[in-house]
């Protein structure tokens, strides 16, 4: 094509150039407005993501404290004990770092480190560190000799693999691995193992919840779809009042009337259907966390399955029917597959609120009832092994990930229809 | 009904203050458990501190830990100056380099003349914290319903006593009165969980009223689950329960045996701010007088010897005595066990674990 067959502008350039070249610039202005979501966004939800990843597998709590020892221990062959020089080193890292009271930097920082991966170790760094301006030559047997823990091979291991900031450690634990005397990664004890079955549990409530909403909420929406509009405005009123109700509310009603002394007890006993010492516990456990969150996620389902079903004229079903369809296969052949798209959105929606869900569960949820989120709070703000509980965020994260993809797979995400 | 009192509190002291002309009045903030405790707390320190300096003391609750300390720390935006925390999170903290070092030699000497470093019962004042109660986790029942609750056995023996035990959700310090149910001599305690095998005992122990558990968390708990008939026993804080009987007339008793105390000190979060107000705080609440004073609101023993002498009653009943109360009373100490924060520090994290799992199961 030669340029004499191309239309062109006063100026003569190309239109198509023209034209290209005006909508980018107002393509980019139109994107400027997006500005401020984008910063919104990066810094709410890209950094902290980001920094939730970097600390589940960044702990410089060893090379920060010991930096010149945990460079010695890291050529160290493994073998024994480490030499003379690297106990001198240690020795001698040791005692200066006493003297650092800046946070993150302190012995006892170190000392919480290496305690995660060896329990009990924590007090032979602090009480050492305290002596340890005073330990001269020979360092090592001094050393042992101020405590024979010094002399296992298997704290030595641990704080080579401690002295390098970026360790997988923190997953080991996250799923409910650990590192034997030797430093492979071995099952943890039957005892000591929560996170996993934890995990598996999480994903066995929400689907559960998500189940008891799909049959809960699918003839709800159906009415609201279809009764005349004075109803169907009732109905959907009593649908998004507790909506807009805290949540905080909802949780403790549920624990008023399913407590042992609660409403529904007492009406059972009153009724003579239990006795008095019978009573049945349905909160403070599972049953509980099930049964508060299904009506706190209800309208989460109702809403995307309504707004599909208030378009799907009524003839269509008549149509069937007039042709002679079974209701029932009329049902499954033309009303069903139209809802699908609600159903779908409804499902992701709730199975992914569930999945995370931390208050309700931490409320009612008794012994029994936490999910994964509450382990993960209780690392951020009880233990305050925040490595671990980035560990284990991160795994959550992943795992909606996949379930986000094979969902993606299996009904396609540009068939969602939130309302 | 607390944010109330706070205010109704900074509202007189703020005029006492204006009215003593006053220019130089600071604030600072105390962080305490809440309930009858920091009652306590602001009867004896805070009120006659505040009408001493006109300075102002705002009162906030917590739940413990340290979680919130190193949040404020890391954030470099400490709001909080002086806070009261058990003795392993006292240590802790200072060996993580989040509290303040706060230097003895402040400390004024007791009211009969003897130094600071006398005065205070050994182990009491810390690098980075001074001590100002001891307290206890004791057994309490109902006295108007139970009887016979006489040793920890007895409070881990389901058949001779049926019913609903109240503990404290977490390991501590229920591995220690398990194993004291278990026949484990109180000196030997932490030996005995020093093993796998002791461990694996005390869980055993507790296994074996798993099923009559109801799990409580904060200090005000307990009372409220005797009140309320939840539970028949219960584990709660020595000092809870005696405010229950003494303040609310409530039929409770308590069986020391077996009973785990620990203290309660003072830290400053580092970088806290008015640091020269907050010291003279320290000084003043860890006074001879001061302590003695805040033992008659509640029966937490005071850690200065020279306090003992001057705790005489309740500060509203004449007749009502606090020293037969103490955890450290003679007849109550007998079978009493040291909470050993050097081996929570070093293994609170393994057993937290195990406990929640053990939990979930």
């Amino acid at each position: 094509m030669s340029n004499a067959e191309l239309t062109l502008t006063e100026d003569g350039i190309p239109l198509k150039q023209k034209l290209a070249k005006t909508t980018a610039l107002q393509r980019r202005r139109a994107f400027l407005l997006t500005m401020p979501l984008v910063l919104f966004l990066v810094i709410s939800f890209v950094i902290p993501i980001g920094q939730m990843l970097f600390s589940s597998v960044h702990n410089d709590k060893v090379s920060a404290v010991v930096p010149t020892f945990a460079e010695a221990i890291i050529q160290w062959d493994g073998e024994g004990l480490p030499s003379e020089a690297t106990f001198e080193i240690f020795v001698k890292d040791l005692a200066k770092a006493k003297k650092v009271r800046e946070v993150g930097r302190t012995v006892g920082n170190m000392a919480t480190r290496i305690n995660y991966e060896m329990p009990g170790s924590r007090s032979l760094f602090t009480s050492t560190a305290r002596k340890a301006k005073k330990i001269e030559a020979p360092y090592k047997e001094n050393l042992i000799k101020i405590n024979k823990k010094w002399a296992n091979p298997a704290i030595w291991l641990t704080m080579q693999r401690a002295a390098r900031d970026i360790t997988p450690a923190f997953y080991v634990a996250a799923l409910d691995l650990r590192y034997d005397e030797e430093g492979n990664v071995v099952r943890a004890d039957e005892l000591y193992q929560i996170y996993l079955d934890n995990f598996i549990k999480t994903l066995g409530v929400s689907a559960l919840i998500t189940l008891i909403c799909v049959i809960l909420a699918y003839p709800v929406a159906y009415l609201l779809s279809v009764l005349p509009l004075r109803q169907s405005n009732l109905l959907m009123i009593m649908v998004l009042l507790p909506f807009w109700t805290s949540l905080l509310v909802r949780t403790t009603a549920w624990i008023a009337i399913l407590q042992t002394e609660g409403v529904i007890n007492d009406m059972l006993v009153f009724l003579g259907f239990i006795s008095d010492d019978g009573r049945i516990q349905m909160i403070y456990n599972q049953t509980g966390t099930i049964i508060s969150m299904v009506h706190i996620l209800l309208p989460f389902m109702i809403l995307p399955l309504y707004s599909v079903m208030k378009t799907i004229p009524p003839s269509y079903m008549r149509a069937a029917l007039s042709m002679g369809a079974k209701p029932m296969y009329a049902y499954r052949k033309v009303y069903l597959p139209q809802t699908l798209p609600g159903l779908a959105a409804g499902t992701l929606l709730v199975f992914i609120l569930a999945i995370g869900y931390y208050i309700t569960p931490a409320l009612v949820g008794g012994e029994d009832g936490l999910l994964i989120s509450n382990l993960i709070a209780y690392h951020i703000q009880k233990s305050l092994n925040w490595s671990l509980g980035a560990a284990l965020g991160t795994i959550l994260l992943v795992v909606v990930l996949i379930l986000y993809w094979l969902y993606n797979k299996l009904i396609g995400i540009d068939k969602l229809r939130f309302g | 009904m607390k944010k109330l009192i706070n205010k109704t509190l900074m509202a007189t002291a703020i005029s006492a203050a204006v009215a003593a002309g006053s220019v130089q009045a600071e604030d600072i903030t105390v962080v305490s458990w809440g309930g009858a405790y920091t009652k306590s707390q602001v009867e004896a320190y805070h009120k006659p501190w505040m009408a001493q300096t006109g300075n102002t003391v705002v009162s906030e609750d917590y739940s413990g830990g340290l979680a919130e300390i190193k949040a404020q720390v890391e954030a470099g935006n400490v709001t909080w100056n002086l806070v009261d925390v058990e003795l392993s999170d006292a240590v802790r903290g200072c060996d993580e380099g989040i509290l303040e070092v706060i230097d003895s030699s402040i400390l004024p000497a007791g009211a009969d003349g003897t130094p600071a470093a006398d005065d205070f019962l050994p182990g009491t004042v810390h690098e980075c914290a001074v001590g100002n109660i001891v307290w206890s986790t004791i057994v309490a029942y109902d006295g108007s319903k139970t009887s016979g609750v006489n040793s920890m056995a007895d409070f881990f023996d389901t058949a001779k006593i049926p019913g609903k035990r109240g503990l404290r959700k977490g390991p501590k310090p229920n591995l220690e009165m398990a194993l004291m149910a278990d026949g484990v001599a109180p000196g030997d305690v932490y030996e005995v969980l020093s093993t796998d095998a002791g461990i694996d005992r005390a869980f055993a122990k507790l296994d074996s009223i798993r099923d009559s558990v109801v799990w409580w968390e904060a200090g005000a708990q307990p009372p409220q689950l005797l009140a309320d008939g939840e539970v028949v026993m219960t584990t709660a804080y020595n000092g809870r329960i005696f405010n229950a009987v003494a303040a609310e007339g409530k039929p409770f008793e308590i069986m020391w045996d077996g009973q785990v105390w620990d203290l309660d000190l003072w830290v400053i979060p580092k970088g806290a701010k008015n640091m020269e107000a907050t010291l003279d705080f320290i000084k003043f609440s860890t006074g001879t007088q001061a302590l003695a004073d805040q033992a008659s609101w509640i029966s937490y023993g005071p850690v200065r010897k020279s306090s003992a002498p001057l705790v005489s009653s309740y500060h509203n009943q004449p007749d009502l005595k606090m020293a037969p109360h103490m955890p450290t009373a003679p007849a109550n100490f007998g079978g009493a066990l040291q909470n050993d924060f050097e081996f929570w520090a070093d293994n609170q994290d393994q057993l937290n674990e195990r406990f929640n799992a053990w939990l979930s199961k």
